[in-house]
């Protein structure tokens, strides 16, 4: 078998030529198609990519984009930010997370304002380093605020069942995890309610990389069957976005509804199991889990089993977590941009009073969001 | 924030399940918690906050840039026949 | 803004809201708005600047802070087509430093003095308790003589091509290496070097240069973004001709950094006519510092005040200045 080097692996997947040769390919099938078709995708990594490589520019009209809530931070309700800043400002707590958690802002304010208020707040790399630090403050309760989508929970499982083997006392979890497959139906589902504010479908779902990594492309199964949308599980390189979208466009010309993997050097149907095992280990599904700008969605989110009760921060502190809920600003509208309903810059305070360094909603919070990713990139297109 | 990326792996330390990898002259160590395919150094994996999280096959990788050479040369000689047309034409 | 940040040092966005909003505006007079690299004084004769240094860690590859200091400050005269003569070092040291570095770090900056053929004429040492500063801090200030006057970033025109002396992100790119303890397999070190030698060389070829700045703080993008603002211009960048070791590429695809907007602390870009490029372009590869040397940009008036990324594959996109907390303490 012939040697593919690491190199290969970056720039053959954003080879120039390559991408201007699909773009030929989707340019001449879309003449076949009878109306303008709507891809959502519902990862952010590919919001950045799309954004990053002027991918609109190089379809034709009637294939858009709407962009989907694929931002793990940028959905955390307040509530929940309200809870890590809370922690993280008890006397005892090293709140430890990852970096992207650093700006959001709550309704007290940001982690990163926390931290320059005095509160001891770590933001790491890997959910393991969280075990050399408890390791140093033997006096302290290292509380884990774990985010991120299927493709970060199996490493809050792995830092779990480590706690467990070793026998670490001092380390804690306050799990927001959510699950994708359930936010892409209520998107689906919920635009019957909102038909009149629609001039668009969501013709098909460019499916997200690395959850499919983890939990396979079965997860999607539902889409093509039940909901006549079709799903192209997408790598996020360039190359590897304009194969999918050329993909899609020849499912709607050849008329099938399917699901299909374009990312196979990486996505099975099945998944990684061993990952998928750990998480079933340890964590379970919440009946309702509410998404910042979507209200809540059943089952996409997920917490600690109730034999790992004594892991679990939100119990353990549960005096002094609050569980009411907090409306975001009025002249937000990430709620229509999560939805597709609207582009970020239909909103009126879109790079004004909401920009990356100062941002009201949570679009514009994480580097992943609509609103960042159009602010930094999005004015030429 | 550190993002999924394909690396090679340099060193294993199958003690205590961890690797090495290269990602473009950056070295890094990585759990292989995750991972229960066969790993070998000179495997490419996937890695993502400081875990493997999947070997990446190459057989499919090689498969798809092939592909896409296969698709530039098909577009090529298109526009090569085009040219030729558009020359005939013109005398 | 009511308090500083770390985001108001970044040398982006927020330092230069700083920067207008209160400084500049006490100070106001029409030498300081100019914003070059240094002042131009007495009649387009001499040029002034100063610059301070804090970078963490003090002793990193291919440089140290005592090099960087003499570095940032002469070429801060040498962007302004002046041949660096006098300077002034200032230091703030943190009680219980170590003596053996502080030696290394001044012989450092004798060096590179020699290299400059100037001289630190008078200085001033401060000690205070330990925890007041971290380690050391370093003030210079240089005087030095225009060799080529009329060297403007308010003068940049359509008739103008954009050209970066060598491969950026260097000192960027190793700093944070460094911060994080990555274990670098590679041969990754910062561009620190003193650029005057490689100015004279272009003001002796008979190349009168229009623009030029070394890329510091924000890097390459915002050089380019305060050009194209103080001249009233577009700046057109051709993405594939900008040249990026693997090095650097690696560490950008690690961390999500774009290398347009890493630190350089040996690496100019210059703005000069578009009939002298190829000849400027031979003078620099002449110089192991600049032996890559290349053409990125064109200068244009599609968008008023911005500068555009063009790619190879025909899409375009805004290159924006610089913002948030994206390296503290880089230099």
């Amino acid at each position: 078998m012939q040697e593919i080097q690491l190199k290969d692996l970056y720039d053959g997947f954003r080879d120039a030529k390559t991408i201007k040769a699909y773009k030929k390919i989707i340019d001449e099938d879309a003449k076949k198609l009878d109306r303008t078709i709507n891809i959502m995708e519902v990862c952010g990594g590919h919001t950045h990519t799309i954004m990053k490589y002027g991918i609109p520019q190089l379809l034709p009209s009637n294939i858009k984009f709407i962009h989907g809530p694929g931002c793990p931070v940028c959905i955390m309700p307040k509530e929940r930010i309200d809870h890590a800043y809370i922690l993280s400002m008890q006397k005892d707590v090293i709140l430890v997370t990852l970096g992207d958690m650093i700006k959001v802002p709550g309704s007290k304010g940001s982690l990163q304002e926390a931290r320059s208020k005095g509160a001891d707040v770590r933001f790491v790399y890997s959910p393991m380093d969280c075990i050399k630090i408890a390791d140093e403050n033997p006096n302290k309760k290292i509380i884990f605020f774990a985010i991120g989508f299927e493709t970060t929970t199996p490493m809050t499982a792995a830092l779990l069942n480590t706690v467990i083997k070793q026998n670490i006392k001092n380390i804690l979890f306050h799990i927001n995890h959510v699950t994708v497959p359930e936010v892409m139906s209520e998107l689906i589902d919920s635009r019957d309610e909102h038909v009149d504010s629609y001039n668009h479908n969501i013709d098909a779902f460019l499916g997200p990389s690395h959850v499919s990594v983890i939990s396979g492309s079965k997860i999607y199964e539902k889409f093509p069957k039940e909901y006549n949308t079709p799903v192209v599980v997408a790598g996020f390189e360039p190359v590897d976005v304009m194969q999918s979208i050329s993909m899609i466009v020849k499912q709607f010309i050849e008329n099938r509804c399917e699901l299909e993997i374009e990312y196979k050097r990486l996505v099975s149907y099945d998944g990684n199991i061993k990952a998928q095992e750990l998480i079933n280990n340890y964590f379970e599904k919440v009946s309702l889990f509410k998404w910042r700008g979507l209200g809540n969605i059943k089952d996409s989110g997920l917490k600690l089993k109730k034999d790992y009760e004594d892991y679990d921060a939100e119990v353990i502190y549960k005096d002094i977590l609050p569980i009411e809920e907090i409306e975001d600003h009025k002249l937000c509208i990430c709620s229509d941009i999560l939805r597709g309903m609207a582009s970020p810059t239909d909103c009126t305070i879109f790079g004004t009073a909401c920009k990356p360094n100062k941002p009201v909603g949570s679009c514009m919070v994480s580097s992943e969001g609509a609103c960042a990713a159009y602010y930094k990139y999005g004015n030429l297109l | 924030m550190c993002l999924s990326i394909p690396s090679k792996i340099t060193k294993i330390d199958r003690e205590n399940n961890i690797c090495t990898v290269d990602t473009m002259g950056v070295e890094r160590s990585a759990s292989l918690d995750l991972i229960d395919q066969e790993i070998n150094i000179g495997d490419y994996v996937l890695i993502h906050i400081g875990f493997a999280m999947n070997k990446i096959d190459e057989e499919d990788a090689l498969e798809s840039l092939s592909l896409y050479e296969q698709i530039i040369e098909n577009i090529e000689e298109e526009e090569r026949q085009a040219q030729i047309i558009r020359e005939n034409k013109s005398c | 803004m009511k308090t500083v940040t770390l985001a108001h040092g970044n040398g982006g966005a927020e330092n230069q809201e700083l920067i207008s909003k209160v400084f500049y505006k006490a100070f106001k007079n029409d030498i300081l708005t100019k914003s070059e690299d240094a002042a131009v004084i007495e009649d387009g004769n001499l040029a002034f600047t100063t610059d301070s240094f804090t970078v963490s860690p003090l002793f990193f590859s291919g440089a140290n802070i005592g090099k960087l200091s003499i570095c940032g400050t002469c070429n801060d005269l040498a962007m302004m087509g002046a041949k660096p003569k006098y300077l002034t070092c200032s230091v703030i040291i943190e009680e219980g430093f170590d003596i053996k570095s502080l030696e290394k770090i001044v012989n450092s900056m004798k060096k590179e003095l020699e290299i400059n053929e100037a001289i630190v004429v008078s200085g001033d040492t401060k000690v205070v308790p330990k925890g007041s500063v971290d380690k050391i801090f370093i003030n210079t200030t240089g005087i030095g003589q225009i060799q080529q006057k009329g060297i403007s970033s308010n003068s940049i025109t359509q008739d103008d091509v954009i050209i970066v002396s060598r491969d950026i992100g260097c000192h960027g790119a190793t700093i944070f290496a460094a911060r994080e303890g990555m274990d670098m397999s590679s041969d990754l070190k910062s561009d620190c070097a003193s650029l005057f030698i490689q100015v004279k060389a272009l003001i002796e070829a008979g190349i009168k240069i229009t623009a030029l700045r070394d890329a510091t703080r924000g890097g390459v993008s915002a050089v380019l973004n305060e050009w194209a603002n103080q001249s009233d211009v577009c700046i057109e960048v051709d993405e594939q001709k900008i040249p990026v070791s693997n090095e650097v590429n690696g560490i950008c695809e690690l961390l999500g950094f774009e290398a347009m907007s890493l630190a350089n602390e040996g690496t100019f870009v210059m703005a000069i006519n578009k009939d002298e490029a190829s000849k400027a372009i031979e003078v620099l590869k002449q110089f192991e510092n600049s032996k890559n040397a290349s053409i990125i940009a064109n200068v244009t008036q599609q968008y008023s005040k911005k500068v555009v990324l063009n790619s190879e594959w025909g899409t375009k996109r805004f290159l924006e200045l610089p913002t948030g907390e994206l390296l503290p303490r880089i230099c």
